[in-house]
């Protein structure tokens, strides 16, 4: 264990953490609510550790709904990990199985997105940055989840406190973080145009697999690297 | 008094947090199985962190009201000069003053 390493990761982690925060507590707020435990709440921040995909489940919680639907309602909204164990697959790929295992167990959006930052810039990443930055979101997540839990009639409606845009900045932030990459304009629009008509006709959360599938096709599709300096003149600024 | 827990809501939530690992260690699985990664694929895989995230961000915006639309919108600005942290506290500030200063 590199404790520089550990720590630069904590660092880099914490602006996720204090953004990810909030939601932590409206999920505890909204499972006691919806009928679940605190303890019960807690269990289900620490196995499944995915924001957006506790909200769909505790809704159908709420809606008394088949375990086999909430379950794979679950799945749905978490399909896009698949995408990204498997793009960041080169930069973990020396880490021992154990480390693996706690690795992919950690994986979540913005892990993936410095992950594949920082392993581009440096070939790969090492286990003690990825752990400082995955614990610096999960351990304040359970926290945060109990504080929704035991409060959660305090919190009321997040809009009240503007929280409610904190996530979908910050995951325009990751986006940005992209920019420099081929293809990134194309992608974008396609997935974004692609997503908010999913969204609008097939509905959540389908929406986030078949933009992303939409992106993905056309990157597949458009030829390889051109001019790249050509490619960045019109993205910066 | 309330158990702690019930069976049957520990074994939703203990399928779900199996289906939810399984997606994070799929993709890994896949691709190590496979000799080398044919081109398109590669290219597909390189679209992945732009193609996902603009998915959680674009029905935000579309969705939101006006003020979530001005809040993005001014944090996209700021993001051209500043870092993520700023840039949340440009589209918060942006939000707030959208609920409670311009509204009437």
């Amino acid at each position: 264990m590199n404790k520089r390493e550990f720590f630069e990761g904590v660092r880099q982690g914490t602006p996720v953490c204090i953004s990810a925060a909030p939601f932590g507590a409206l999920f505890g707020a909204v499972a006691v609510a919806n009928g679940q435990t605190i303890a019960e709440a807690l269990l289900m921040s620490m196995t499944i550790f995915a924001g957006a995909s506790q909200l769909v489940g505790i809704e159908l919680f709420g809606q008394k709904i088949a375990a086999w639907v909430i379950v794979l309602s679950i799945f749905a909204v978490n399909f896009r990990h698949i995408l990204y164990s498997a793009a960041m697959a080169p930069f973990v790929r020396h880490f021992s199985a154990g480390e693996k295992f706690v690795a992919f167990f950690l994986l979540t959006d913005p892990q993936f997105a410095e992950t594949v930052r920082r392993g581009e810039a440096r070939g790969k990443v090492s286990f003690s940055w990825y752990l400082g930055f995955g614990l610096v979101i999960y351990v304040p997540w359970q926290a945060m989840t109990v504080l929704g839990a035991v409060f959660g009639k305090l919190i009321g409606d997040p809009k009240l406190i503007g929280i409610d845009v904190l996530l979908p900045i910050y995951f325009m932030a990751l986006v940005l973080g992209f920019r420099k990459r081929a293809n990134f304009l194309p992608v974008v629009a396609i997935s974004g145009a692609v997503s908010v008509i999913a969204y609008h006709t097939v509905g959540s959360p389908w929406h986030v697999s078949i933009g992303a599938i939409a992106g993905m096709l056309l990157a597949a599709m458009l030829p390889g690297k051109r001019n790249p300096k050509l490619h960045e003149a019109g993205q910066e600024v | 008094m309330d158990a702690f827990f019930h069976a049957d809501m520990v074994a939703v939530i203990l399928a779900g947090a199996v289906a939810t690992f399984l997606t994070r260690i799929g993709g890994y699985i896949l691709v190590m199985r496979m000799k080398s990664i044919p081109p398109r694929l590669e290219a597909a895989l390189n679209a992945v962190p732009a193609a996902v995230l603009t998915t959680l961000v674009a029905p935000a915006f579309f969705t939101g009201g006006p003020d979530v639309q001005v809040a993005m919108a001014a944090a996209l600005i700021a993001s051209l000069r500043l870092s993520s942290l700023p840039m949340l506290a440009v589209g918060w500030c942006a939000v707030m003053v959208m609920r409670y200063v311009l509204t009437a």
